[in-house]
């Protein structure tokens, strides 16, 4: 027996438990956070929710998974049938191949298991941008989806996602340049032990308060959540990109959504709010036994909280019009990112105190709201008065 | 044909402040009432099956044939329901009653009411002259078929059997006996419907189901303010 695993490298077995644990752990969460969603959404309407499979339907996921499954598979008759059975793949694909650089745990804590590594891919010096690389690869799956339908509806649906895609990439990506410049390094592991070493005022959040606004706002509009999901809005576009599908293939498309999600949350957590650090019980100096248990629940505990967060904002922000995305996005997300990424360069090139950028990020944002308001005040002051509209109409 | 001007509202945009127009306060509002929904969590939803829904007295169900204190059928087969029913949906054969039934000359041979044809509106038992015919609280009517669902004399007195017991569905009036028409012989043969004012317009009448006009141009007019 000990033969055999002398010819195994353990590289590999750690490789293997990270990525079983990972897409595992990922698979049975999303069935369940697709059950809490249900529950919240039906507790803020007054709902109950489902409560019909097991004691508080706690076995609804089994119930959604086995109607997924035996579910007739309709493929329309004149849908491109490669790209059609492709797209849901790729959607999930991507998404989950987005996560292989996010670390779910204290990478390299004082007593883990040798074989419990909580990343799958470490040390990638180029991780964020990998991570936006791949995730904005997933419009593709919805692209595709719609476009291989061959319906009208879908279509539409997938040409909104691909702008709107386009469009929150810009600011994604520009948000995190802060926290790279200011980490002097993309490699989210790094930028993780950055902030714990640093302890609770080097959480990324104090001195980039607008770049996290914008990342969540971002990210929430490129993972197609409310109030961004533009793409399969029912009134519009009856379902959206996936009209056309059902059974296993719709529940592809769902599972990446998810993912996305997770991994949004994961990051986060991870670049802002310091990751499995919270002061007291989980620093980088805490050696008690089992001490990565609790940084692995602290950091579960972050992104649940952000998961719970998406869900809250689903139902309270209602969906925004395409002309209010593309204006918030183009107007707004873009300039402010690059005003505060130009902030953080001049901090850094004159050498002042990183402090600074938090006031001058808040500074930002006032400044933002009061050119926004100007403008809208000018507009109004400039616009023909009712008494005046109605004396042009009569004449 | 352009709007008239006197028709044409104008409106003004109400004025927004600086914390309104960058929405953050609407959106903590927002947060604020979505997770007050969630801690303080008060459910409005009747859980069916096991609770069941509290009916008015009213309610308009399935129809029931009663029966009479004797246990027949207290249909006289007289027709009014299934003139009065608006969806067509009764179809009633009568026959001459059995000698042995001294209070009526007849009775259905077959009394076929369609429920899915039925729009339980309660003109049937509004035009039955004995009360034979009244609609239950039953509200939950299923069937595999549509054939099971066209309810023949039997199925409905069944219905009459099931419910007469039960509290919701009381029989509406004269319990256990026949309805004022099937003692015709006993009432005054004319009599007015309810007491009428001298000066109500119906009271003046030179013949039945008629209003003169002669001396009052405007007989539709309130009498208020007739002229």
């Amino acid at each position: 027996m000990d033969k055999i695993f002398e010819y195994i490298p353990q590289g590999l077995i750690i490789t293997l438990v990270a990525i079983v644990a990972a897409v595992g752990a990922m698979l049975g969460v999303i069935s369940y956070l697709i059950l809490l969603e249900r529950k919240l959404s039906a507790w803020m309407q007054d709902r109950r929710g489902p409560n019909r499979v097991g004691p508080m339907g706690i076995f609804q996921p089994f119930a959604d998974g086995a109607k997924f499954l035996l579910k007739e598979d309709v493929i329309p008759a004149n849908a491109d049938k490669v790209l059609f059975l492709a797209a849901p793949g790729i959607g999930l694909l991507t998404t989950m191949l987005a996560f292989a650089v996010v670390p779910y745990g204290p990478v390299g804590a004082a007593g883990a298991p040798w074989f419990l590594r909580f990343i799958i891919v470490p040390g990638v010096d180029i991780g964020i941008v990998f991570i936006f690389a791949v995730t904005s690869l997933a419009v593709y799956g919805v692209i595709l989806g719609g476009w291989a339908s061959n319906n009208k509806y879908s279509a539409l649906g997938s040409l909104r996602a691909s702008a709107q895609v386009i469009s929150y990439e810009i600011p994604l990506g520009m948000s995190v340049l802060g926290i790279a410049l200011l980490g002097s390094t993309l490699d989210i592991e790094k930028i993780l032990t950055q902030q714990a070493s640093g302890g609770f005022w080097s959480w990324y959040f104090w001195t980039q308060p607008l770049a996290c606004l914008i990342f969540f706002t971002s990210a929430m509009a490129e993972a197609n959540r409310l109030p961004f999901d533009l793409s399969e809005c029912e009134q519009e576009l009856v379902g959206g990109f996936h009209t056309e599908y059902s059974s296993m293939k719709f529940a592809l498309f769902f599972l990446g959504e998810y993912t996305h999600v997770i991994t949004t949350s994961f990051l986060t957590a991870i670049l802002f709010f310091g990751g499995w650090h919270f002061p007291w019980i989980a620093t980088a100096e805490s050696a008690y036994a089992g001490a990565w248990i609790v940084k692995l629940l602290v950091l579960l505990a972050k992104v649940f909280m952000v998961i719970v967060l998406i869900m809250l904002l689903r139902w309270t922000i209602p969906r925004f019009r395409f002309d209010q995305l593309m204006n918030l996005s183009w107007k707004a997300l873009i300039p402010l990112s690059l005003a505060n990424m130009l902030s953080v360069m001049t901090v850094l090139q004159f050498g002042w105190d990183r402090w600074l950028l938090g006031p001058i990020s808040i500074g930002l944002f006032v400044l933002a709201g009061v050119i926004s308001v100007g403008f809208k005040r000018a507009e109004i002051r400039h616009r023909p008065s009712a008494a005046e509209l109605s004396q042009q109409l009569v004449t | 044909m352009p709007v008239a001007k006197n028709d044409v509202m104008w409106i003004e945009e109400p004025e927004m402040g600086f914390w309104e127009m960058t929405f953050l306060p609407a959106i903590v509002d927002g947060l604020k009432t979505t997770i007050k929904h969630v801690t303080n969590y008060q459910p409005v939803t009747q859980q069916y099956p096991e609770e069941k829904p509290v009916l008015p007295l009213h309610y308009r169900g399935v129809h029931r044939l009663n029966r009479d204190e004797k246990g027949r059928v207290k249909c006289v087969a007289c027709m009014l329901c299934a003139t009065a029913c608006p969806a067509d949906c009764i179809s009633i054969e009568a026959a001459a009653a059995p000698p042995d039934w001294p209070d009526r000359d007849k009775f259905p041979a077959s009394f076929i009411l369609d429920e899915l044809r039925c729009i339980y509106c309660g003109m049937c038992e509004e035009a039955c002259p004995v009360d034979a015919i009244e609609l239950t609280h039953i509200y939950d009517l299923t069937g595999e078929s549509r054939e099971e669902l066209i309810y023949n004399r039997e199925k409905l007195l069944d219905v009459y059997d099931k419910t007469k017991d039960d509290p919701r569905d009381p029989l509406r009036t004269r319990r256990g006996k026949l309805g004022p028409a099937a003692e015709f012989s006993t009432l005054p043969t004319v009599a007015p419907a309810t007491q009428v004012t001298p000066g109500d317009r119906s009271a003046q009448s030179i013949a039945p189901g008629t209003i003169h006009t002669f001396n009052n141009p405007h007989p539709f007019d309130d009498p208020g303010t007739a002229r």
